[in-house]
């Protein structure tokens, strides 16, 4: 009799916080920003935004994989490499207009992915992560055997093609510099919604126990290898897009461990692993280390791997998990609070 | 008789992946540690023999003498200072640290020995070969693999018949109990590593007496190891040596066929296999 | 001997021992009773070093050792035989009782006196240590702990999911483990068996000593009340 004089409180399920109200202000202020570069930057800036793009686009991608499903690949440099090679067949063999090409790569990456899916989901691991990189191996190796795709030396964009993309070279880049951008922000749009969504509960639990989801109804394999493809045919896309910008592809370039996977995992945990802002802050804090450092060659890939080393051991949570833990920010409403209020 | 000597020499390079593999082998079965930076380590050593041999004048062989103790020391010392911690029950540690410091020690190597390739030349023994038949084995081959079964032979023995071995599997097991022993895990993972590195010291003298190698060509190493060891079933050493030979056979098999194709075939018969026996040819029953 | 001084432990958050302080005697053979979850094998875990105090909450043998890791404590004479037995799956019988002697500590037990203990391990000693009996594989624990020659032994639910006669038969072997002098610490859920080879015991209730004596001083009545909280 209790309840009818004291109402209910109302419960709600809140996700908004103020600082992710901000930070969502100022993230689709500096994208507004971005969008209007090429009225008012230079060539330089402009490429170095796309370089920005389709780094963050992996990154997002990676930690997708490793950070919310728990599968640690370092083979993400097989799907790079793949889209890079589907776009060149796709442009030259099929005559498929550039850009439609690199969402058709993206398409087909993902396709290949899940027979790829079949043989290393056997692995378990540690082992998983040895399995991707022998599978990335066997495509770089295999297309090296094909000569007509340029064999080990690789091939270059003919330039009818080129001309296919734009007319000038300011035209090309434009576009470049726009896809980059889309394909990058879809890719933490596409992170953030499919986090929010059941998927993304079923994923947090398959992370922290496989059989226990498992037992509770949650079909594991289904689920990992919807992410694993999706997190291919991304990459595949950006690889795409990549080598369209770049104009030249060859095995070594394609399918190069350091460039398309040890920065994107450095960058992942860096920026903080397990996060949706950690490749963001992780991306922007590869670009200053490398621009203070590039001219150094080796001795800065020996930097960004101490760096990454000594955050893995000191703060795993990253750049950006501690800034959250100090200051309890977020940017994306990812976590859900309960507010209960009591009933007007 | 041209494919006998073809298969007789994919067996005995299977000796040089089994080394490589026995040291993967090692510190997972201990320690559950998957090091990345493996095939990184071998280099390291053939490069650390390079220097014993150009400033102290040894043989590439006699430089074992002073490759294997550093390592053995440098893997102690790395395991007890460093990859203790990355320990726990979460895999993302060890697998991020390692992989770390397999792009470390490979961009290490270039600043210091540029990106040129080397080779040990161990004189007349490279080409010496003895007839078997109608076969002609090469001798170097031939201690290559010798040197592989006395090593699996005395890991073995190690593990079987001595008190640090009981230590070595009772961890393995379950390294809470083992503590209640008394065995200091963390020493008995620095040892684990220490012997991995000696094996992998040895693995990288032959490897830079065989090939010429440069500071990229540690992870393909990485991965013949990691293929002889599951296709020959995780926990067996000597399982191992059947993976080491199996890579090996289908390697040379595949160069027959085509110089190119030689790698692409270890790699296609290791996913083959994984396809077809997941858990490798001779798993270990418990486990 | 042994002198813990207001222990407290616990997993995580979760506190399972307040402020327990007793001493025991060289030669004793101590009795913990309770019920599931008073907070019985906590305290051995932390006697052995598997929980971490502050180091003056244990005293033994004048050592402040409440920080050490379980090896180091194992080295200084505490062998605990553990709840569930744990034997080594891939260790024979023989080898799970060799590893028991790691340490190397000086002492009368060997592995020949162990079989003198228990004969029927002699027969299996080639067996894996987990293809044996329930009964057996205790056996080989009790033996494991007794090959590192500890001053303190420490046992824990030695009689849990075995049959009557298979208790009976293993604590049959406690006489000889105490006429060397060994401090016997016996955790135990079943009462009648504890109090009847102990020479004092305490009862532990929600983390907390709730009664101690010795066997013949206290009534029925009053252990139960002690044990159950009621």
């Amino acid at each position: 009799m209790n309840a009818l004089n004291n109402p209910a409180p109302v419960y709600r399920v809140q996700r908004t916080t103020t600082s992710s109200t901000i930070g969502l202000a100022l993230l689709g202020l500096c994208v507004l920003v971005l969008f209007s570069a090429p009225l008012w930057a230079d060539r330089a800036s402009l490429r170095l935004v796309v370089e920005f793009a389709y780094y963050l686009a992996l990154a997002q991608m990676w930690n997708l994989l490793a950070g919310y499903a728990g599968m640690v690949s370092v083979g993400q440099q097989a799907f790079v490499g793949l889209g890079g090679y589907l776009l060149f067949m796709l442009a030259t063999r099929f005559g498929i207009p550039p850009l439609f090409a690199v969402l058709l790569s993206g398409v087909l990456v993902a396709l290949l992915a899940i027979p790829t899916a079949l043989i290393v989901f056997r692995l378990r691991g540690a082992y998983f992560a040895i399995g991707t990189w022998v599978v990335a191996e066997v495509f770089r190796l295999g297309l090296a055997q094909m000569s007509s795709l340029g064999g080990g030396s690789g091939q270059s964009l003919p330039a009818a093609i080129v001309r296919q993309i734009g007319n000038d070279r300011d035209g090309r880049e434009t576009l470049i510099y726009f896809t980059a951008l889309a394909i990058a922000i879809a890719a933490v749009a596409v992170v953030f919604f499919l986090l929010r969504s059941r998927q993304g509960l079923a994923l947090a639990s398959i992370r922290d126990s496989e059989p226990a989801s498992g037992s509770l109804g949650v079909d594991t394999f289904r689920t990992k290898l919807m992410v694993y493809v999706l997190a291919a045919g991304w990459t595949g896309v950006v690889g795409a897009l990549i080598f369209l910008q770049k104009l030249r592809i060859s095995p070594d370039a394609a399918f190069n461990l350091q460039d398309w996977t040890a920065v994107v995992i450095f960058i992942v945990i860096i920026g903080g692993i397990g996060t949706l802002e950690g490749p963001l802050i992780g991306t922007l804090i590869y670009f200053v280390l490398r621009g203070c450092l590039a001219q150094y060659g080796a001795v800065y890939m020996i930097i960004l791997g101490v760096v990454a080393v000594v955050m893995m051991l000191k703060a795993p949570q990253g750049v950006w998990g501690l800034i959250s833990e100090r200051l309890g920010w977020q940017v994306f409403p990812m976590q859900r609070r309960l507010s209960i209020q009591p009933r007007p | 008789m041209e494919w006998l000597n073809t298969l007789l020499q994919g067996v005995l390079l299977g000796g040089l992946y089994a080394m490589f593999a026995v040291g993967l082998s090692l510190m997972f079965g201990i320690m559950r540690l998957v090091n990345i930076a493996h095939g990184d380590f071998i280099v390291l050593a053939s490069y650390l023999a390079l220097m014993v041999v150009n400033h102290l004048g040894f043989s590439p062989l006699a430089s074992l003498l002073i490759v294997v103790p550093l390592m053995f020391c440098f893997g102690y010392l790395l395991q007890r200072l460093l990859l203790n911690r990355t320990l726990g029950t979460d895999i993302l540690p060890p697998l991020l640290v390692t992989f770390g410091l397999s792009i470390i020690v490979q961009n290490v190597l270039l600043e210091f020995f540029s990106a040129d390739s080397q080779k040990l030349s161990q004189g007349d023994l490279e080409v010496a070969s003895v007839g078997i038949g109608n076969l002609s084995v090469g001798v170097m081959p031939l201690i290559v693999f010798g040197s592989a079964l006395l090593i699996i032979g005395g890991l073995q023995l190690l593990f079987y018949k001595t008190s640090l071995g009981r230590a070595f599997r009772a961890t393995s097991d379950d390294q809470h109990t083992a503590r209640l022993m008394g065995v200091n895990n963390a020493h008995i993972f620095g040892l684990a590593m220490a012997l991995a590195m000696a094996v992998v010291s040895i693995a990288g003298v032959f490897l830079a007496i065989r090939t010429s190698f440069d500071p990229t060509v540690g992870p393909a190493r990485l991965l013949y190891g990691f293929e002889a060891v599951i296709i020959g079933g995780l926990g067996s050493l000597w399982g191992t040596l059947a993976g080491g030979v199996i890579l090996g056979v289908a390697q040379t098999l595949g160069a027959k066929i085509d110089p190119g194709w030689q790698i692409l075939a270890g790699h296609l018969v290791f996913l083959l296999i994984l396809v077809v026996r997941p858990r490798g040819l001779f798993p270990r029953s418990v486990d | 001997m042994l002198t813990i001084e207001k222990l407290c432990a616990g997993y995580g958050d979760f506190q399972a021992l307040f402020d327990i302080s007793l001493t025991l005697e060289a030669g004793e053979t101590v009795a913990i009773i309770g019920s599931n979850g008073a907070g019985k094998s906590t305290f051995l875990r932390s006697l052995a070093g598997l929980i971490k105090n502050q180091p003056s909450a244990i005293t033994f043998k004048g050592q402040a050792i409440g920080d050490m890791a379980a090896n180091q404590v194992l080295e200084r004479g505490i062998a605990l035989v553990p709840e569930g037995r744990k034997l080594f799956p891939s260790l024979s019988v023989e080898e799970n009782l060799l590893i028991g002697a790691y340490s190397k500590r000086p002492g009368p037990w060997t592995l020949k006196r162990i079989y003198q203990l228990f004969p029927v391990l002699e027969t299996l000693r080639k067996r894996p240590g987990t293809a044996l009996s329930g009964g057996q594989q205790q056996m080989v624990a009790i033996g494991r702990g007794l090959m590192a020659n500890p001053h303190l032994l420490l046992c824990d639910e030695i009689s849990l999911g075995l049959a009557p006669t298979t208790i009976k038969d293993i604590y049959a072997a406690l006489p000889s483990i105490k006429a060397d002098g060994t401090t016997v610490i016996l955790v135990e859920q079943d009462i009648n068996q504890a109090l009847s080879v102990c020479d004092r015991f305490y009862c532990f209730q929600e983390g907390r000593v709730s009664l101690t004596g010795r066997p013949g001083d206290a009534d029925k009545a009053h252990i139960k009340a002690a044990y159950f909280g009621i």
